[in-house]
């Protein structure tokens, strides 16, 4: 039985039913029965396109609250470099850093700065690489469960590298253990995060045993006290937090990853749909020529998240803004340091990214023939209108529901009215009919 | 699109109380969109069918290429797509000038396709070479004027294939 956490749930009070979130879904995961929506859990990738669509608020993403800092000694907060393009009126980046420490925090490590270091990782690894072509990123969880189930035979093209995140909790606590001679179990590492699907992979990730990141705080629920924070415009004097380069913070839109890793011919790709379009090519070996692709699920990179508060064109500019200002050049680690970190393969994925089919209609392909044939008769049948107001994304979808046993053909409204139309009919002949017994006023015709 | 067939009168045919399935797509002159869109719907059918991952990207290139060859090289064509229990066979049949020498045409970087075709990344040569790596048996028959006739057989059972190999091939 399949039983993982998901991110991405419903908020039962709200759902009004509408069928708009059936639609957008791209793994065709939501139906709506009994007028709620109902995610199936086997098929969510948690890319978070239901909560956009939403109208009603009704999908939200589950993520850690603030009052989980406490069962730490220690606390660490991990802003995603998207997270320095929601805030309009700040100068730099060193400001948003500091205020983490007025929120709880006792420590900020950017996953930027771990960013420069998986770009460092993936630039060598595809310089090393001499097997099949292109290469994916392995930064948007996403994607990855995508393609677990609908591109299994790309996974092996996966880059085993840990995502910035994973990489920046396990850098950030080594450095504060040392720092601070706690344990590990005291310190707490927090993700500031802009997607329900980096919430998913904390809890049970794909391509590691077990996440170093213990929390995952939405960027929406901290947003409001770090503006907060930012207006009252009282600047501490602290060590200097910002250790990032742009190379590491442009990795918080689309395109920023690849110009990062700089090396050979990259593909930059955002938006699910145009992901799924982009990988059906790879699929059918095109694009051999590309050495690697960035494939991100929200439109516009992570500054697009469902979680991130402004809207993406404006996030991206803030952020390109920042990135022009910043004054770190140099970056922090040097060449050789990065070079160590490669050699000791510490941010190497340890767990192999599995397939996982469930598309599958039968386990015996005869059986399967057969309901491929059902549902084929009846799609052939439904109006193909593809109104949703069955409850079903489309109406081959309906038809796959009703061979599945989880949808009947009357659900379709229009089958509904045709099967009314003709019961009316029926009773209207049997009114017609006149008992033997009673006699018809006219005179009697012939039969 | 998809469309249910009874009888397929081939060599090959599948046993006739089998369960069977065909997938058909039509395909017209310089329609470069339905080469992709066939693709995948093809795929999407044999994923839910459950057949193997290799063998569902095998099929699913054969039927671009396929489907590609008809809107490059010919006038149009049809593309039928039949799924049994034991093996799923890929018909191509176009109407177009046919190809004058197939084992030319087999070899790969041969192309014949025009320059605005080539231009656009398309037509290198590739086509037929992809097709006969992806499939166990591939059959082309072709008559000068007329059109071309492409089977591709693909046997799901690895015993089936064994059999296949020891066989002779068309080309």
């Amino acid at each position: 039985m399949y039983n993982q956490f998901h991110s991405v749930r419903l908020d039962y009070e709200k759902c009004k039913g509408c069928t708009n979130c059936i639609k957008r879904c791209p793994m065709e995961a939501i139906r709506v029965h009994d007028g709620k929506a109902q995610i199936t859990q086997e098929r969510c990738i948690d890319c978070g396109e239901c909560i956009r669509v939403c109208q009603n608020h009704a999908k939200i993403a589950l993520t850690d609250e603030m009052d989980k800092l406490s069962e730490y000694k220690y606390r660490i907060a991990l802003p995603a470099p998207s997270f320095f393009g929601q805030f309009k009126n700040s100068e730099n980046i060193e400001d948003i850093l500091n205020s983490f420490f007025h929120l709880g925090f006792d420590d900020v490590f950017e996953v930027a700065l771990a960013a420069e270091v998986v770009a460092s990782i993936v630039h060598k690894y595809l310089k090393a690489y001499k097997r099949k072509k292109p290469l994916f990123s392995s930064a948007c969880p996403a994607v990855l469960r995508l393609m677990q189930i609908k591109f299994p035979e790309l996974l092996e093209q996966v880059i085993p590298i840990l995502t910035p995140m994973e990489v920046a909790a396990r850098m950030a606590k080594e450095e504060a253990q040392k720092r601070t001679g706690l344990s590990q179990k005291d310190i707490g590492a927090f993700f500031i995060s802009p997607c329900p699907a980096k919430v998913t992979e904390t809890k049970n990730p794909i391509s590691t045993k077990q996440s170093a990141v213990d929390g995952v705080i939405g960027a929406n629920l901290i947003y409001k006290d770090i503006v907060k924070h930012l207006a009252k415009k009282h600047h501490e004097t602290s060590p200097r937090l910002n250790k990032a380069t742009s190379s590491g913070i442009g990795w918080g839109y689309i395109t920023g990853e690849s110009k990062s890793i700089g090396y050979g011919t990259s593909l930059a790709v955002s938006g699910i749909h145009n992901v799924i379009s982009l990988l059906e090519e790879v699929e059918r070996g095109e694009l051999k020529d590309v050495d690697f692709m960035e494939l991100q699920a929200c439109t516009g990179g992570c500054v697009g998240g469902p979680l991130n508060i402004q809207n993406l064109f404006v996030g991206r500019v803030r952020l390109r803004h920042l990135i022009e200002k910043q004054t770190n050049q140099t970056s922090f680690y040097t060449d050789k340091e990065l070079s160590d970190i490669y050699e000791k393969g510490t941010f190497k994925s340890t767990e192999l990214i599995q397939p996982r089919p469930i598309m599958t209609l039968d386990n015996d392909v005869s059986k399967a023939l057969e309901k491929m044939e059902r549902i084929d008769q009846i799609t052939n049948n439904l109006p193909g209108l593809d109104c949703g107001a069955c409850g079903s994304p489309s109406c081959r979808a309906l038809a796959e529901d009703i061979v599945r046993e989880l949808a009947f053909e009357t659900d379709c409204v229009i089958k509904l009215r045709e099967k009314v139309k003709m019961l009316a009919e029926e009773i209207l002949d049997l009114a017609r009919i006149i008992p033997p017994s009673m006699s018809d006023t006219s005179p009697k015709k012939e039969k | 699109m998809h469309e249910r067939k009874g009888v397929v009168s081939s060599p090959c045919q599948p046993a006739a109380n089998k369960p069977q399935l065909t997938l058909r797509f039509k395909i017209d002159e310089k329609d470069f969109l339905i080469a992709g869109e066939s693709a995948s719907k093809t795929k999407k059918a044999l994923q839910q069918l459950g057949l193997k991952q290799e063998i569902v990207k095998n099929i699913a290139i054969i039927v671009y290429e396929a489907a590609m060859n008809i809107v490059i090289h010919s006038n149009h064509g049809e593309i039928k797509i039949i799924i049994a229990p034991d093996q799923v066979v890929v018909l191509s049949e176009d109407v177009g000038e046919g190809i004058p020498d197939i084992e030319l045409a087999m070899k790969e970087g041969y192309s014949t396709a025009p320059n605005e075709v080539r231009e656009m990344g398309f037509g290198a040569g590739m086509g037929l070479p992809n097709i006969k790596q992806c499939s166990n048996e591939l059959d082309i028959k072709t008559t000068i004027g007329f059109g071309t006739t492409l089977r591709a057989t693909i046997y799901l059972n690895p015993a089936d294939t064994k059999q296949v190999e020891t066989g002779t091939m068309y080309v």
